[in-house]
Parts: C-alpha cells; structure tokens; sequence
C-alpha cells in the first residue's frame, strides 16, 4: 500500500461466554446440542415469562472489562434491540445501548517489537440469536427457497468487544485479535472458537489520505470465520479502497461480505437507509448496580494475564521477546513451556524446540499445538536425550517427527529406529577404515595439510551409522587413523 | 399538548401495511396515548431522575444452575411451519 494513505481499522468481536446456563432462563448452555431441545418460554418471547440475568454471565463480562482496563460503570442498564428477523423468536434481542457494563478499556498489542495501543469502546452484554440454514437449491442466502431455525443458541450470554479506531494495519488487527483471544482464554470466560462461532468478528475499515484529520468512507466486513481470514480479508479491502480513491471512484459505506475461497470481499447490503432499531430499556430487567467491593473482589481473583505471563517468561526463565511472543501466543502454548520446564527441561531448550521444529511441524500438517499429538513429556525426554548425548540432534528431529505422527513415547521411538548413539570405538572403526579405503582423494587432501576434507569423511562415516554415530567421537577416530598409518 | 406522529414511518417500521383510514385513526390513538404518558413529566419535579422503572431495585440475577426446558413437541407446537426438529420460515432476502 503507498505511503500516501493510511488505513483506520476498528474491530467488533463477539464472545460467546462459557456458563453453563443461558443469559436469562435456566436453558443449559451447550454446542452442538439437537436442535431446539434447549428452549424455553423465555427463549421464545411467550406471554408472561420473565428474563432474569445470569449471575455468572455478569461476573464474567466484569473480568474481560477489568482485564481490558475498563471503567466498570456503577448504573447500566439493558435495552431491547428491536428488528424483524427469524434468529430471535421475540422480534428482539437484549442489549445494551448508552449505559454498557465496561466502557473505556485499552489492550496493548506487540507486532516487530512495536507496541500498539489499541483503545476499547465499551464491552457490553447481550443474548446471542439462534442458528439459521437456509435450504434449497443453491445454498446461497439470495436464491435460499425457505429458512430452518433452531433456538438453542437464542439467549446464549453473548459478550461484544468494541475497540476504538485505533488499528492501522491489518497485521496489528491480527495481533489485537490474537491476544484478545488468549486474554479471553486466560480469564476462562469462553472457549473462544472460531470454528464453533464462540468468537466472532467484524472489521470496519476505512482509508485516508496521510495526515488527514478525518475518517474515509467506513466499510464494515462480514464473515471473518479465521485470523487469517481477518488479515486477508483487510489486505484486500485496503487495496480496493486506495485504488479507488487513487482513480476518484467514490466508495459507499456498506457492508462486504468476505469469500474465502476467492479472498475478496463484495457488497452484502446497502447501508443507505440506517437502521432503526428503535432501542429502549428492557421493562423486565432492573438496572445492574455491581458494588465496589464486589468489583475489587473480582479483580483481586484475575489470573495472570498473556502480557504479564511473556514478561515473566523474558524475567524469570531468560527467554527472548521474539520466543516469548510465539511461546506466550495462547495459553496452551505457555502452558506447555511451562509442563515441560517442570519435567526437568531448561526453559531455553523448550523454547526453540517449540519455535522451530515444532512449530514447523505444526504449520506443514495446518494444526494448532493442541491439536497435536506432542506432549511436554516428549520434549522434555528429547531434550534430555540430546543433552545425556544419547542421541544426535538430527536423529531428535527425526523423534520428534515420528512423536508427532504417532504419539508413541520418545524412548520407544530411538528403540525401534537404533538411534541410540554409537560411541563405542570398536563399533565404529570398520566404518572408519572404510570411509579412508573408499575416499582417496579426500585423504590425500587431508594428509597434504587440508584440514576441512576431514568433514567430508565425517558425513561418509556418519551416513554409513545412519547417523547413530557420535560425531566427536568419529572425528578423534578419524584423525586418529589418518595421522598414525 | 398533542404529540405529532409521523404515521408511515412508525407503520414501516412495525411492517405494517395501513390504509389511509387506518393510518388516520392510529394516528389520533397513538398521540393520545402519548399525550397521556408526558403527563409523568409535568407530575416529576426536577429532583426526580427519569427512570423506566416503576419499582426502584436492582442486580435482580440468578444463580447458573440449569433447569429442564420445554419438550421439543412444546417448543414446536406454536412453529407456523415446521421441518424435522426446526422451525421452517419464509427466505430472508435481507440480513438484519
């Protein structure tokens, strides 16, 4: 993108809490659940039932606001969010307007080193709709012939995330997200999964030429299902927008839905007439007054935060800021630095395990570590073969590599393969003697005073044990040989 | 004090479709009942904050214990239309 504009990326992220029951009846709180078997007279909107707030729900909405250093308002209220559409059977659904639970947060990003701010708007409460299928022919919602309903997530605690227009790359939009997603994961309040729509989100996007004090045309885009589909999909709207300012076309606000297969985005509905949602506060639902002391409580009870957690990982365990920004990613990663180091590993030794090889390992087969078959058992067993000198570090790529495949322990796995280093001398002189009988030239080399063609003995050797051999010990035999016949 | 009703906008938004008699006669109805409730204003003194609640109370909540639902027959039995175990309703041209 050229330097002569700049980018305003604002974030919505929806958060489907993790209670057991719903926001305002007694409806289990469950995914995948058969349709319509958790409903009740209050999901539907029947005469004469009467929402009641999930306590939980509150407490958890009062952690991801503490969390994002929010203000923890004294007097809010919930509204009712009019519209005509068949996912809420009530023709509305529970919000909040002007008085949300948290306003005025912030949450600090890292992307190369940099730290961004980005500023939080409000974090409000809400009841998620339920699930709609359109049928028929094509699948698409413009040709669907009919529409399927199922309610059970209808009146789901549902928890959005504004942030302010403060994100000025996609790449800092996907750290944002990234550690909104790991905060989130921390505080035990979801499961934040993309893949079951326990975290959402929209983007806003708009461009500007450089230095210019006001906002460009805003786009809203929809159907963000993956991080990466979130960078993608502003990647490309960010270059349409600046190509059509560059040639004077005039950009509509609207709102673009993204297609992952052709990574691009285009137009779901025309924003012209706003929407009237005719908000006003819910009649059956008293105002939330959440008491300081209550409010202290729970921020005594927050566990250690992504942010803190890197830190002390760089303090305590000497790790770099690079390592600690792919360990410290998501709980489950920190937490398996963390197994490891207490089965006896050293931290840095776990660490580049898990950046590289693993890591690698991981983005070939396009799964998240744990997904993955690896234990901290296995790395902290590979790490103390490597370091007792029982195996050669090719050969515990070569573990690991298995270990991922199969899950089978690492010291069945340098059994069955013969991977246990060679160290014994007798062992390997017949290799020794073989590599000088089949290399003359080399051997010439070597004797006429060329010290680096003892290397390629080495690898003559070392192929021939298949890499169970010791290398120091193949090469004091080696020159051993060499200089005494 | 009649309260003024912009009738067409109102009767779009509730997706109404009115005849002219109909329009005129809500109209009347509607500024009536308007009319009625800012009365609450004239009766409040200034030291009175505007509330939507009759009963002052708050943090009315309940614990996250589960209790049963509905059977899926009751859940069903108002359903316009139904297929298999979910309500079956007409497309939707226009996501809200």
């Amino acid at each position: 993108m050229g330097e002569d504009f700049e980018t305003v990326i604002g974030l919505e992220c929806h958060v489907e809490l993790s209670t057991r029951t719903k926001m305002f009846c007694g409806c289990r709180n469950e995914f995948g659940a058969p349709p319509n078997t958790n409903v009740c007279p209050v999901c539907l909107g029947l005469p004469g039932s009467l929402p009641v707030p999930n306590e939980r729900a509150i407490e958890y909405i009062v952690r991801i606001g503490l969390a994002l250093d929010c203000e923890i308002l004294r007097y809010s209220l919930f509204h009712r969010k009019n519209y005509f559409y068949p996912d809420m059977p009530k023709n509305f659904q529970i919000s909040q307007y002007d008085l949300p639970i948290c306003v005025k947060g912030h949450l600090d990003v890292q992307v190369d080193g940099q730290t961004h701010r980005v500023g939080i708007t409000r974090v409000h409460m809400e009841e998620d709709t339920g699930k709609t299928t359109h049928a028929g022919a094509s699948g698409r919602i413009a040709q669907a012939e009919y529409a399927l309903i199922d309610y059970n997530r209808a009146g789901v605690p549902l928890v959005e995330v504004v942030s302010e227009p403060d994100i000025r790359s996609p790449e800092v939009a996907r750290a944002y997200f990234n550690e909104l997603r790991s905060t989130l994961e921390a505080l035990d309040v979801s499961d934040v999964r993309m893949e079951e729509g326990s975290l959402r989100c929209d983007a806003n996007i708009s461009v500007r030429p450089a230095g210019s004090p006001e906002y460009g045309t805003k786009v809203e885009i929809k159907n963000l299902n993956s991080v990466r589909s979130l960078e993608r999909a502003l990647k490309y709207e960010q270059e349409r927008q600046v190509a059509a300012l560059r040639t004077g076309e005039k950009l509509v606000q609207e709102t673009r839905h993204f297609d992952e297969g052709t990574g691009t985005t285009h137009t779901l509905r025309s924003k012209e007439e706003a929407f009237d949602y005719r908000y006003f506060p819910e009649p059956d639902l008293p105002p939330l007054e959440p008491d300081t002391e209550w409010v202290e409580k729970i921020r005594g009870a927050l566990p250690e935060l992504p942010a803190a957690r890197r830190a002390r990982f760089e303090r305590e365990l000497g790790l770099a800021p690079r390592q600690t920004t792919l360990v410290g990613a998501s709980k489950a990663t920190a937490d398996f630095l963390e197994e490891a180091i207490d089965l006896g590993a050293p931290a840095a030794a776990v660490a580049n395990w898990m950046t590289q090889d693993l890591s690698g390992l991981l983005n070939k087969a396009r799964i998240e570590l744990p997904e993955s078959k690896v234990t901290p058992q296995h790395i902290a067993d590979l790490i103390r073969l490597v370091e007792e000198s029982t195996i050669s570090v090719t050969a515990a790529k070569q573990v690991l590599e298995e270990a991922f495949e199969t899950g089978k322990p690492i010291e069945e796995i340098v059994e069955t393969r013969g991977l246990r280093q060679v160290t014994d001398t007798s062992a390997l002189e017949a290799w020794v003697v073989e590599a000088i009988a089949e290399n003359p030239e080399p051997v010439e080399q070597f004797r006429a005073g060329k010290d680096g063609a003892i290397n390629f003995l080495v690898g003559q050797v070392m192929k021939k044990s298949r890499g169970a051999a010791n290398v120091r010990t193949v090469q004091e035999l080696l020159r051993a040989k060499l200089s005494g016949s | 004090m009649p309260v003024e009703i912009d009738i067409d906008h109102v009767a779009k938004l509730a997706r109404l479709d009115l005849t002219a008699e109909e329009k005129e006669r809500l109209r009347a109805q509607l500024g009536l009942i308007l009319e009625y409730a800012a009365k609450v204003g004239e009766a409040a003194g200034a030291d009175v904050p505007p509330s939507a609640y009759a009963i002052p109370r708050a943090n009315v909540l309940r614990p996250d214990e589960p209790v049963p639902s509905l059977s899926r027959e009751e859940v069903l039995a108002n359903a316009p239309e139904r297929e298999a175990d979910r309500f079956k309703v007409p497309p939707i041209a226009e996501v809200g």
